[in-house]
């Protein structure tokens, strides 16, 4: 279904959606996901939500934004934005990505070469409101008319664009219908990066304007800075719950497992999502398996953030994303460890070893890595005695975007896949040229209204192709498959799409992470540490 | 009279096209040092970033791989264009060689510039066809990118017709270059040639006032921005920067920043804790 939708229609008045999606419409899927009685159907937005909320975008809401209630509050908001915009073109606010912003501005020519990167553009079935140069466009009209402030002369050069209220929340919604992959970026002849003009949206919105998704903010964020960690634990709870996983992974590998606490001097101070620690548990007892067995010296901090390496700021807020950044590095200072090892979490491996990167000086600026190497090393040192027929089933590896195309992680993953899992294949494409798993970016975490119908049909539907077109030769449920995601984000993703289309109950597409296979091809582990079974 | 004007229009516009160059490469070279934002593959080494570079820049590599139909009208519009520049310079060197090299040279840009101008002109045409025809292109393009294109169509036009059509014997390209050197008004020159000079002096001076001097902003997306993964390490430039930086003091003003009026340091926001209760 080609939308109509023109660049003009975002300013229109009114708050009905600019666009309406069916499923008739999306890119098809493979089998057995051809079958349209396995399609499912949207779950329309309440009218009680379209009457409270700021929905005039397409036929989700992310953002939950309350309508303003009088012409004034609108052009208050509209006011703010534009104050917003401004700052995001000031040294002073906006240092941070001043220069790439300003390159993408400027030097666009419109080729449209990204829109063919862009997965959720392709999955969407080439809707034009997803078109990664649509948001970049309106926003590079705006920024020549208001910050550069130009006439007629500049709307002739540069295009027109009328600014009023709807305009402003429908660009707010917009700027979360991109999984800031920066797929389209890898593409762009010029180098002009439209996803990190969804980016630096998000930022005017949040830092300006306070308007974040609760996911992100209320219980992100914040959360995280006043608790500890998103997931609401403090520093007994995740003692607690790490404790409970020891004794429960002792039992299930038959290997004693103990997992230090704040050893200073350690060698890896080793940081989870935490997520992992409440929906994952087999990952942090997997990796308390390995370290031990390989004699590392390492620990975990039970200070403040410094259990749970998200960093939710990185998608919409720089101040949010230095505050929890440094808390990390913090952490590390005060064990005096040698370096920071970050779990299975692509956002939190972008964050804190390459963005943050540039902000942690002096006797913060504590070696940051991700676990990937470590794990590699040990593997291949054959420390562990590994069998990979424990591993004789179907793997592919899905590549999470900040490992790979944002970090340059690709290899480490695959020698350890290639030496422990004889029936790895690869997805088409795969590493640098990977797609997004339609969670990134804070997707996963974002459940509001029909939100995960959105993010299901059309963020996910490239990957699941993907996912769909590794196992093809195998799709037989009396064949267990193992889909590799080795990122908590990710995981939760695949988690909740493999569950909505059905592909466990009846095609036995398991998915987890890496290092649970690795300790489920230890000898030395009780065997079946993968025990099949849907969580 | 009419000739010095032309002189004074070639100079102007090289001058210009120039200083806009240069003014746009210095704004971003002084732009801040941004966090890092690259993306992968980065290449390692002066070859590694030649064996990009080269195929990139001489035949729009990323343009072939991922906008075929694109690569079609586009490469030979910038190729044409790397023609014409060659043999811009081709004629320059011939106007100060040794007369023995003249029939070498005279050649050779001959070749370069009509090769290069019909190219040119062939692609400016094929990309204009296309922001015309194709309805994803046209609803992205602004009325200033169809003028740009019929302003290379129309110099390259009247180059081409300017050149072909002048009679035996009248100043060429070489001549008007060396009468532009020596400011010599008795020339004679043809009108559709000058004409056609004329426009391409003034497209020349436009070209750095807009988005088509992306060939500048090519090496920061690509240097700055894709490839910079340079490590901070203690007592380097990075760090230096950042002491600087981390002194601003930003105004946002949503209520978790905690800006104040704008009497705080993002060392100060980014130290700090908004949430009530929670740990400074």
């Amino acid at each position: 279904m080609k939308s109509a939708v023109t660049l003009s229609d975002m300013s229109r008045p009114g708050r009905d959606p600019l666009v309406h999606l069916e499923n008739a419409g999306l890119m098809p899927l493979p089998p057995p996901l051809d079958d349209p009685a396995r399609e499912r159907a949207w779950q329309a937005l309440s009218t009680q939500v379209r009457e409270r909320y700021e929905c005039g975008l397409d036929d989700t809401c992310a953002l939950s934004f309350p309508q303003p209630k009088t012409e004034d509050e609108e052009r208050v908001l509209v006011g703010k934005f534009l104050s917003g915009l401004d700052k995001l073109f000031s040294r002073e606010n906006n240092w941070t990505f001043l220069q790439p912003l300003l390159l993408t501005m400027e030097h666009c020519a419109r080729c449209q070469t990204c829109s063919d990167a862009c997965h959720i553009f392709e999955a969407s079935g080439g809707n034009e409101l997803y078109r990664p140069t649509f948001r970049a466009e309106i926003m590079r009209r705006l920024y020549f008319k208001y910050v550069r402030k130009g006439g007629l002369l500049s709307a002739f050069q540069h295009g027109e664009v009328d600014l009023n209220w709807p305009m402003v929340a429908r660009l707010a919604e917009l700027s979360y219908r991109c999984n800031l992959c920066r797929r389209c970026a890898q593409t762009c002849p010029i180098g002009a990066d439209n996803g990190l003009v969804a980016h630096e949206l998000r930022k005017l919105f949040s830092q300006e304007m306070g308007i974040a998704p609760k996911e992100l903010h209320d219980n992100g964020s914040m959360l995280q800075l006043k608790v500890g960690s998103s997931t609401g634990m403090n520093p007994a709870a995740v003692k607690d719950n790490i404790a409970f996983i020891d004794e429960d992974i002792s039992e299930k590998t038959g290997i004693e497992v103990k997992t230090p606490w704040d050893v200073e001097g350690a060698d890896v101070l080793l940081i989870h999502n935490a997520g992992e620690i409440l929906a994952w548990p087999e990952n942090p007892g997997a990796f308390a398996v390995i370290l031990n067995a390989a004699g590392v010296s390492w620990t975990m901090s039970s200070e403040l953030a410094a259990y749970d390496s998200i960093n939710y700021g990185l998608w919409y807020d720089d101040a949010q994303f230095a505050r929890v950044a440094l808390k990390h590095v913090e952490a590390a200072r005060h064990l005096k460890v040698k370096r920071i090892v970050l779990g299975e979490c692509g956002h939190a491996h972008k964050a804190l070893a390459v963005i943050a990167d540039r902000i942690v000086g002096g006797d913060l600026n504590i070696s940051r890595q991700s676990y990937l190497p470590l794990v590699r090393d040990i593997v291949m040192s054959g420390c562990l005695d590994l069998d990979p027929s424990r591993n004789n089933f179907p793997v592919t590896l899905h590549d999470p975007c900040n490992m790979v195309r944002l970090m340059g992680v690709v290899e480490p993953q695959r020698e350890i896949l290639r030496a422990i899992c004889p029936q790895f294949r690869e997805m088409t494409p795969h590493g640098v040229d990977n797609y997004c798993c339609g969670g990134g970016s804070g997707f996963a975490i974002m459940s509001g209204h029909n939100f995960p119908d959105w993010r299901f049909h059309v963020a996910g539907r490239k990957k699941l192709e993907q996912v769909l077109k590794a196992f093809e030769d195998c799709m037989d449920p009396s064949i267990p498959k193992y889909l590799c995601a080795p990122c908590s984000n990710c995981k939760g993703q695949f988690r909740d799409m493999l569950a909505y289309y059905g592909l466990w109950e009846q095609n036995r597409i398991l998915y987890g992470g890496l290092v649970e296979l690795v300790v489920n091809a230890m000898r030395s582990v009780k065997p079946g540490f993968i025990d099949w079974e849907w969580r | 009279m009419g000739t010095i004007v032309l002189y004074c229009l070639l100079y102007a516009g090289g001058i210009v096209f120039l200083a806009g160059c240069i003014v746009r490469a210095v704004r971003y070279s002084r732009q801040p040092l941004h966090l890092r934002w690259e993306l992968y593959p980065v290449p390692h080494g002066r070859s590694g970033e030649l064996k990009i570079m080269l195929p990139e820049i001489l035949f729009l590599k990323g343009l072939w791989e991922f906008n075929r139909s694109m690569w079609y009208v586009s490469f030979p519009f910038h190729f044409g264009l790397y023609l014409l520049a060659a043999g811009g310079m081709l004629l320059a060197g011939a106007a100060a060689a040794p007369l023995a090299w003249f029939p070498a040279m005279h050649a050779a840009y001959a070749f370069c510039g009509t090769a290069g101008a019909l190219l040119a002109l062939a692609g400016a045409l094929g990309l204009l066809a296309r922001r015309i025809a194709v309805r994803e292109l046209r609803q992205y393009s602004s009325p200033g990118d169809y003028l740009n294109l019929l302003f290379f169509a129309a110099a390259l036009v009247l180059l081409l017709a300017g050149e072909w059509s002048r009679s035996a014997g009248s100043p060429g390209p070489l001549a008007i270059l060396r009468g532009a050197a020596t400011f010599d008004g008795a020339l004679k020159l043809p009108a559709l040639l000058s004409a056609g000079m004329a426009v391409g002096a003034v497209l020349l001076a436009y070209i750095p006032m807009t988005h088509m001097a992306h060939f500048i902003a090519k090496y920061f997306t690509y240097h700055q921005v894709r490839w910079d993964e340079r490590a901070n390490v203690a007592g380097g430039s990075i760090q230096k920067h950042m002491a600087e930086y981390l002194m601003y003091r930003p105004t946002w003003r949503a209520p978790h920043i905690a800006a104040g009026a704008g009497d705080r340091t993002w060392v100060d926001i980014a130290t700090s804790n908004p949430t009530k209760g929670g740990a400074r």
